[in-house]
């Protein structure tokens, strides 16, 4: 029944977590702006393909645009037993249904004491890299984490990306699932398996450092530990996966190992979820850190358009060498 | 009534939309060329919408336009060149190569900005409505906007603020039968989209988009009216898009047949014809009109393409007022 791994990009891991669970749950259906139409038939990324041929017009839903009732709808019908996984085509366009994600969806629970289930599904992609400039790029993680009563998924790679979409749908709670646009065509090998959330990934095994990363700087952190490697710099590298829940305890047995930790992403440095992270540890594992930790993030700045702007207000890989190289000195 | 004078307002419209039609047309070729990063929209085939409402407006009038908004911002008379340079994201761009093609403002000439959020420049002119009426400067302001933005929530609540406070403020809806690959068909359920004006007691009016009289006169009236204090309207043009949503657009979406359809309507050669039949134009001097217009467009492209590179700095420049120390 299960299907052998086999190498794939993430947004055909997505399509292909989409179809199966199209496949294995009937209450769940998929809707968006241009998901059946576009490109080649699937979205400004692909990863609806063909969903429409196999699973119907029923199920499969292209939307006009109209984010702000198309989120509260989405949450409505979660919570009276179907489970929708609505595409935001830009994670950025989130914005206009705030009062849906957070004044309903992330409290309906709470608020009705108990009594609604949100099994919500808000796909969307964030991040820059790819001259999408300001209105196209952010990094918004940081603030749905913040948020009591959402789930937020980060994945970075394909197999993350198919495994985390696969439990999304199964969790009663609201969960923002924030795809990389610039990771959309990365290769890696996919499992076909759910993957539960707040289980983070060891991504690379190393003993002086703990580096903490998510998508497009994970990616930077492995390029960056082979860095260090060759300077006899042994870096652990770890992606929480989710930021909500996240997994505190794979990251503080790290520490407690490398004694330093960095910790980077995409989303503005400033009151980042690097912060959090930080944090945990300083106040529960203040005596395993040798050094203080670090934290890198954007620049506090909007994404500018131009290329060389764009590429400067991310972390790059030479930023997260010098960050492990500080908290070793 | 206001009326349209073939010299005044038809040479000089005309000539406008050619030379924007000149302009966009090498999108495509210089995104092609990597020239231009993330997305850029086109408005081949629209060009009467825009200029035709521009031709009513004053400088000190405002415009807040869509992801497709280069022919709005050129029509409002900003420099092509400039313009253009933004596009390719160099340092002589209006925002210094900081916005590209989908936030290209240009505060002088009262471009609030093209934007990237579908809608969201129908609440900005409203914004810019009040603040006159606030201020009492006489200036008028438009929102041009898309029959797919028409379907957001913020037309709604800005229709009927409007309306309530007679603001001096003209909604252009282009419809162009596309929302991206979404057809106005599967998308609204009532496709005559001045319904949406009249719900709200906006005046509306439909108007020939691939006619530049038709949508001159129409703005006219509109912008006279706004300044009287006589309030909103929304016009409605019907228009159509001859290339892609954006460049690499596979187009699955529509027929070659429809295309060709529009493109016997196309409003460039319209206008010749009803100007050459009026007199006022031959196609001696429209041919070399146009030789002239690609000159002057290959100038603006050449300048884009000679200007360098912003510096990396400037990434972290205009974030606050005060030139702050924000974090690296
Ligand atoms: C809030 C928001 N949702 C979705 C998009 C993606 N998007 C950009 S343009 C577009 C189509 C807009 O259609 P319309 O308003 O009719 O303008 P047209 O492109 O036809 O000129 C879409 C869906 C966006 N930029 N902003």
């Amino acid at each position: 029944m299960s299907k052998a791994p086999k190498s794939m990009s993430t947004w055909r891991a997505l399509n292909a977590a989409l179809h199966d669970i199209l496949e294995d749950t009937p209450e769940a259906f998929v809707l968006g702006e241009d998901i059946t139409t576009w490109g080649t038939g699937g979205g400004i990324y692909g990863v609806t393909r063909k969903l429409a041929d196999v699973y119907g017009k029923n199920r499969v839903m292209d939307t006009p645009i109209s984010e702000e009732v198309l989120i509260s709808a989405a949450t409505a019908a979660a919570s009276r037993g179907t489970r929708p996984i609505l595409e935001i085509m830009y994670s950025d366009f989130a914005f206009l249904g705030f009062d849906g994600i957070i004044n309903q969806a992330a409290k309906s629970r709470y608020m009705f004491g108990g009594q609604f289930d949100v099994p919500l599904v808000i796909r969307t992609n964030g991040g820059s890299g790819i001259g999408k400039a300001a209105q196209h790029s952010q990094s918004l993680e940081t603030l749905f984490a913040h948020i009591p009563g959402l789930e937020v998924a980060v994945p970075g790679t394909p197999g993350d990306a198919y495994g985390l979409l696969r439990h999304a749908v199964t969790t009663n709670n609201p969960t923002i699932f924030l795809e990389h646009k610039n990771l959309y065509y990365d290769k890696g090998l996919v499992d076909f398996e759910p993957l539960p959330f707040g289980q983070a990934r060891i991504a690379r095994v190393g003993t002086d450092v703990t580096i903490v990363a998510t998508q497009q700087i994970l990616a930077r952190s492995l390029v960056a530990a082979e860095i260090l490697e060759a300077d006899g710099i042994s870096a652990e590298v770890i992606d929480p996966r989710t930021l909500f829940p996240f997994d505190m305890d794979t990251v503080y047995a790290s520490v407690a190992k490398t004694g330093h930790l960095v910790v980077g992403h995409e989303a503005v440095r400033d009151y980042g979820w690097g912060a959090e992270f930080v944090a945990e540890v300083v106040e529960n594992s203040w005596d395993k850190l040798d050094a203080a930790p670090v934290r890198l993030g954007a620049a506090r700045t909007p994404i500018p358009y131009s290329e060389e702007l764009e590429a400067a207000v991310i972390p790059t890989v030479d930023k997260i060498v010098a960050a492990v190289r500080r908290t070793l000195a | 009534m206001p009326d349209f004078d073939n010299e005044k307002q038809g040479i000089t419209g005309l000539r406008l939309m050619a030379k924007i039609r000149e302009f966009e047309r090498r999108m495509p070729l210089l995104s092609e060329e990597g020239l231009i990063r993330g997305s850029t929209h086109p408005s081949v085939g629209m060009e009467a919408v825009a200029v035709g409402v521009s031709l009513a407006l004053e400088t000190g009038d405002a415009v807040a336009s869509n992801h497709r908004g280069h022919a709005h911002t050129l029509a409002k008379g900003a420099d092509f060149g400039r313009t253009m340079a933004e596009i390719l994201g160099r340092s002589d761009g209006y925002c210094g190569g900081k916005g590209g093609s989908m936030h290209i403002g240009v505060k002088e000439i009262g471009v609030l900005g093209t934007n990237g959020i579908v809608g969201a420049g129908i609440g900005i002119a409203t914004g810019s409505a009040l603040a006159a009426k606030v201020s009492g400067d006489g200036s008028v302001a438009v929102a041009y906007f898309g029959d797919g933005a028409s379907n957001q929530g913020v037309l709604a609540e800005a229709f009927n603020l409007a309306a309530i406070w007679n603001l001096p403020v003209i909604f252009v809806l282009e419809n162009n039968h596309y929302a991206q690959s979404a057809s106005i068909e599967e998308m609204v359920a009532q496709p005559d989209f001045t319904q949406r004006g009249i719900a709200y007691g906006v005046k509306s009016v439909a108007v020939n988009g691939m006619d530049m009289r038709d949508v001159y006169l129409a703005a006219r009236e509109a912008v006279d009216k706004a300044r009287a204090g006589d309030g909103p309207t929304l016009i409605v043009a019907d228009t159509y898009r001859y290339l892609g949503h954006m460049a690499g657009d596979t187009e699955i979406y529509r027929n070659a047949d429809e295309v060709k359809q529009w493109h016997d309507k196309d409003p460039i050669a319209f206008l010749a014809s009803v100007l050459i039949d009026a007199g006022v134009l031959d196609n001696e001097r429209w041919t070399s009109m146009q030789a002239e217009l690609a000159t002057e467009v290959q100038a603006a492209e050449d300048f884009a393409r000679n200007s360098p590179f912003p510096d990396v700095s400037t990434a972290f420049t205009d974030v606050y007022d005060k030139e702050e120390e924000v974090s690296r």
